[in-house]
């Protein structure tokens, strides 16, 4: 029951408007781009790094939480904090290492958890 | 209707012909579904906190559950159904991501464990790390000459 | 045989099509055609373990089934003409390799069933064949995987997007009706590569339709009849898009075509229960529904003159990443009931 206590409901509501509202700003781009959907995360995780490197999106973590950092742009955004702070400390070796390092809990994730998946399933067909 | 002659006019008719995604509905959708996918991201880190767990280590734990979640219900054959209904919804979230690396994987299991699951998982997410990556990297040389 | 105006060939001992058989899968077992279907398939892998032999093993199963039906022995069939969607075209190689008889593997994309037909024609009227086979062969979940994406990535397909058949078209084209009752083939109009710029993958049926007129008034011109001289002139895979788009393209050009014209790829889906958007596609799109439906309705004599062309988009996936346009073909068949009862 403590926990319950403690979720800030507002940042919550916030956060599921944010998130939503960026995933609208992908939508629009499916659906009058064309685009492929790897193209589409390509151009979020790039915006995220600049966003993040120039120093806005710390803003909208501030303010939406995982509404921000949940979809690619905190991901992209992540990556250039991590290269940022690690430039700093460790010079020249922190920009190669510092981004990688940053992410590298949800990449190692989705490596580890495809190959599982790999071979627990099969593909099947799409019933749509 | 005037006859066509112009691979111009012909595409103008084309772009004419072909039916409209449904927006306003996609739009919708896409915004509920990542809306909720955040939340429940939101709900996860406020659980880490709670444990006493710092703010990065909490994103990262996010980050893995989620990844997780999207992983099982890919493999289940579920993502694809979430997908088709909520479209950037599910793309957009870290859940985008993790469908797009174990989807190839699954899919050419067929060609081998080496070749085919290993080499052909990032055949849609290969591009996501080689330009999240290179930007950072480059972010971070920026930083070091000029601040 | 003997060339009429540009590009039609008259068969002047035009071949019979002796037989058909036609295998699909399941979405295709429950669309509105089904019944007309010799095998309807309960999964999309067949007891196999991948796609590839899935559909290997169907277009094998469907050319047995083929043979079986039409009452020659194999070693009567003198040539054999295959195609399909896989690259170096593997279902109808992979699937026929052992049923020896002289093999021509073809490629024209959708458009291979009838270009085939084209062929086995020309062989069967010049007497270097008594018996030709003709066959093809697509599958939805190999298409998709060769062309698009993983079946399980969770993208949202467009509206003018195609659903790829699964399933398989075969017919025996012969020198003989064995008694039967069989309709022949009297014209072949090879069709032109025709490339209006469209580069969208999911618009194919946009892409294609340009080659279909062309081939379509080619043929009225070298054969100097009328679109209201077919009880039905049939296309292959335009889908609802394309279909669309040639009937206007065509009375543009002043041939009414619009109330003995349907498509194959809207006949074979229920669009809205089904959620094939603009309409189903493959290699086996028209080679099932001719072979299932249409070829039905030529025996019963319910109709008795159909114009037959498949359309094919010529592309591949590197073509469409660099950015290339889609260029389409269309073949056509005239098929008549002749002998009289």
């Amino acid at each position: 029951m403590d926990f319950l206590q403690s979720i800030d409901w507002m940042l919550l509501l916030r956060c599921f408007i944010v998130g939503g509202l960026i995933c609208i700003v992908g939508q629009i781009l499916i659906d009058k781009t064309k685009l492929t959907s790897a193209r589409i995360l390509v151009i979020f995780v790039t915006t995220g790094v600049i966003l993040g490197a120039v120093g806005i999106y710390k803003y909208v973590i501030d303010f939406a939480g995982c509404g921000a950092t949940v979809p690619l742009l905190g991901f992209g955004a992540n990556l250039a904090k991590g290269a940022i702070t690690e430039a700093q400390t460790s010079g020249l070796l922190g920009a190669f290492i510092g981004g990688v390092k940053a992410s590298a809990g949800g990449i190692a994730a989705a490596i580890f958890f495809g190959y599982i998946a790999s071979l627990l399933a099969k593909p099947k067909i799409k019933k749509q | 209707m005037k006859s066509i002659e112009t691979k111009q006019e012909y595409l103008d008719y084309v772009d004419k012909k072909s039916p409209n995604s449904p927006i306003l509905r996609n739009c919708f959708n896409a915004f509920w579904v990542g809306g909720l996918i955040c939340s429940i991201g939101q709900l996860i880190f406020d659980f880490c906190q709670y444990k006493g767990l710092d703010d990065t280590m909490s994103s990262t734990v996010v980050s893995i559950i989620l990844i997780g979640i999207a992983a099982l219900l890919t493999a289940l054959n579920i993502f694809n159904k979430i997908g088709k209904f909520a479209g950037a919804g599910s793309l957009v979230p870290i859940t985008g991501f993790a469908n797009s690396i174990v989807s190839p994987a699954i899919e050419y299991k067929s060609e081998g464990y080496v070749m085919g699951v290993g080499g052909k998982m990032f055949t849609v997410a290969g591009p996501v790390l080689v330009f999240g990556i290179s930007t950072s990297v480059i972010v971070g040389i920026i930083t070091l000459f000029f601040i | 045989m003997r060339k009429l105006g540009n590009q039609t060939i008259l068969l002047e001992n035009p071949p019979y099509i002796l037989e058909t058989s036609s295998i699909v899968g399941p979405k295709e077992a429950q669309g509105p055609l089904a019944k007309y279907f010799d095998q309807c398939l309960e999964d999309e892998f067949w007891g196999e373990k991948t796609w590839e032999k899935a559909e290997s093993k169907i277009i094998k199963e469907n050319v047995n089934a083929v043979i079986a039906k039409s009452g020659i022995p194999s070693t009567e069939i003198d040539y054999c003409f295959a195609g399909d969607l896989l690259n170096q075209c593997i279902s109808s190689s992979f699937g026929l390799r052992e049923i020896n008889i002289p093999f021509f593997g073809i490629f024209g994309a959708c458009s291979t069933f009838v270009e085939g037909m084209c062929l086995g024609s020309i062989f069967v009227d010049s007497g270097a064949a008594k018996n030709v086979l003709c066959a093809t062969s697509s599958h939805f979940c190999s298409a998709e995987k060769q062309f698009r994406f993983p079946l399980e990535l969770g993208n949202q397909r467009p509206q003018s997007s195609q659903w790829t058949v699964t399933g398989s078209g075969a017919a025996i084209l012969s020198n003989t009706n064995l008694g039967k009752n069989c309709p022949q083939i009297t014209y072949v109009t090879p069709g032109k590569i025709v490339d209006m710029g469209v580069k969208d993958g999911n618009n194919m049926g946009a892409a294609m339709a340009p080659a279909a007129l062309d081939t379509l008034i080619t043929h009225f011109k070298d054969t100097g009849r009328k679109p209201s001289y077919y009880d039905a002139i049939i296309t292959g895979d335009l889908g609802y898009i394309g279909k669309e788009i040639l009937q206007e393209m065509a009375e543009t050009k002043g041939y009414n075509i619009k109330s003995n014209y349907d498509d194959c790829g809207v006949l074979m889906f229920d669009k809205d229960a089904q959620d094939t958007h603009a309409g189903g596609s493959g290699c086996a799109c028209i080679g099932t529904v001719f072979s299932g439906y249409f070829y039905r309705q030529l025996k019963e004599r319910k109709i008795n003159r159909i114009l037959l062309m498949a359309t094919g988009a010529l592309m591949n996936s590197t073509s469409s990443q660099q950015g290339e346009s889609i260029p389409g073909i269309a073949h056509a068949v005239a098929i008549e009931n002749i002998t009289n009862k």
